[in-house]
């Protein structure tokens, strides 16, 4: 099995596989903790919209998407912030409408073959240097984020009225959780893909709460979760030559079930 | 209108949502160590008045004074307990992390808390009854002794006036019971207003009562002289907040 990391594309993708395990923990439980499970789901398909972009422009694939998904992000955020009420509507929306969007531009473009369906399942063994100089530059700011602004984050995500009588900026807390959970999609798309990315976000997250009393232990232990799933993942994956993303989202599936019936019985 | 001793002073408050009136001319004061209820119907307009005098909603037209000044500058005089719907109930957070969200600006260091801000919030848990919790996980707490967590971070920046919305919503009866009785404790040290809709207990606590509705008509008032006089309470007469003004019965 150690001959598997002599090869360099195994070494980028276990790479790449745990920055983003460590991302997803941290943002899934920020996603998961502000109930916005479904908000997220729908940013994660809009997001082809941003992939349609780039292959149509010829635009480099991580920067257009991104993109693509802040703005989606901060319309959904503003129309959203104060009323709710017609926000299962909004991202049906994005969610359709993005999708719609990009297979349009992909098939508008003159002689583009490229196999879609990696974008919606991931490939995880093709990720390149550019890709993970990326996803570290993301890591770094996440962290700063998180460690520069937790209090503010937790008191916005536990209780937004207290926390604006608080003094705390609460729109600008809320926005940026969102914008965070849409740059989170756009890095997870080449490990596990759009439609997978959801699983990711919060199936380690779902474990860790069976064990952890606050924000930051459940961050840690789905993240430490998360890194082991993805590395069992692509071990399965290389052995019995199938498609990384499901493999690492069905191992965790798998452990978040043996957790649930352990707790279940114990209960 | 007295003014010596009030704590909260309101004149000719107006509020509206867009075009729907839901305050008109509203004028009352809160005196010191008042026990205080708002109560009346869904919609009635407790909510929205206790979001004026906490400056979540913006003043239309009228005043509302704390401690003779304009609410918004001594806001910090105002300790506030939401209502327990619109929190997360199983949010991974332990009762010392709620408690010192209570403080009037959040500190900015980042991970754990120093030795004196444990020590006050272990002294405001006590206040509730709640000393033994402060690193119980929120969501693994009755719904009672959820509301007295919030109740201790309210206290955390040394209020002088209490605000409670709908505190009891979705507690049984014992919650409630403790809820009420550890608000009369409070009561000895601040002033303490409660919105309810639930007259039957809050009124055996509390020592005035005002009752708020924008649609209030003769039959309704008939209707609560009879219920408020079946109800074994502290309270010798109910003000009215209406939109026609200000009565007692």
């Amino acid at each position: 099995m150690l001959e598997l990391l002599s090869y360099a594309f195994i070494q980028n993708a276990l790479l790449a596989g745990i920055i983003v395990s460590i991302i997803t923990a941290i943002i899934g439980t920020l996603v998961v903790s502000n109930k916005m499970v479904f908000l997220s789901g729908g940013i994660a398909h809009s997001a082809y919209g941003g992939v349609g972009l780039a292959i149509f422009f010829g635009l480099p694939m991580l920067l257009s998407t991104s993109l693509f998904c802040v703005f989606v992000t901060i319309i959904i955020a503003l129309a959203s912030y104060k009323n709710k009420e017609n926000l299962d509507i909004l991202i049906g929306l994005t969610w359709a409408v993005g999708m719609s969007f990009g297979i349009i531009l992909a098939d508008l473009t003159p002689g583009y073959q490229a196999d879609l369906m990696s974008y919606l399942f991931g490939s995880l063994l093709a990720v390149t240097h550019d890709d993970i100089n990326y996803m570290a530059s993301l890591l770094v700011i996440v962290l700063i984020i998180i460690v520069t602004f937790y209090r503010d984050i937790l008191a916005v995500s536990y209780d937004t009225e207290y926390a604006k009588l608080r003094g705390v900026k609460t729109k600008f807390f809320y926005t940026l959780i969102l914008i965070l959970s849409s740059l989170t999609i756009v890095i997870s798309i080449k490990v596990v893909g759009l439609i997978l990315v959801i699983a990711l976000l919060t199936i380690p997250i779902y474990i860790a709460s069976f064990y952890c009393k606050n924000l930051l232990s459940m961050m840690i232990v789905s993240a430490i979760l998360s890194i082991i799933f993805t590395i069992i993942g692509l071990c399965i994956s290389y052995e019995f030559d199938i498609s990384s993303g499901p493999s690492i989202i069905m191992t965790s599936s798998l452990c978040a079930l043996v957790t649930f019936i352990f707790k279940s019985i114990r209960n | 209108m007295k003014t010596t001793n009030s704590t909260i002073e309101v004149s000719n408050l107006c509020f509206s949502y867009e075009k729907q009136r839901v305050l008109e001319n509203i004028n009352f004061t809160i005196e010191k160590h008042d026990f205080l209820t708002i109560i009346g119907p869904n919609g009635g307009g407790k909510s929205t008045l206790l979001k004026l005098i906490l400056g979540i909603n913006e003043v239309q037209k009228g005043s509302i004074k704390i401690s003779g000044q304009k609410h918004l500058e001594k806001i910090h005089q105002v300790g506030y307990v939401p209502q327990n719907t619109n929190i997360n109930l199983n949010f991974p957070i332990t009762v010392l992390e709620v408690i010192m969200m209570g403080q009037n600006k959040l500190k900015k260091r980042v991970f754990g808390y120093k030795k004196e801000e444990k020590q006050r919030a272990y002294e405001v848990l006590k206040k509730v009854n709640m000393d033994g919790f402060i690193h119980n996980k929120i969501s693994n707490l009755s719904g009672g002794q959820r509301q007295r967590v919030l109740i201790a971070r309210a206290l955390f920046s040394n209020p002088k006036i209490l605000l409670l919305d709908e505190p009891t919503s979705n507690i049984d009866i014992s919650g409630c019971e403790q809820i009420y009785s550890t608000l009369e404790k409070l009561n000895k040290e601040i002033t303490v207003v409660v919105v309810s809709h639930d007259i039957s207990v809050i009124l055996k606590y509390a020592s005035r009562a005002f009752y708020i509705n924008k649609r209030l008509t003769h039959h309704d008032l008939t209707k609560m002289k009879q219920e408020f006089k079946s109800i074994d309470s502290n309270i010798c007469e109910i003000e009215l907040l209406e939109m026609l003004g200000r009565c007692r019965c």
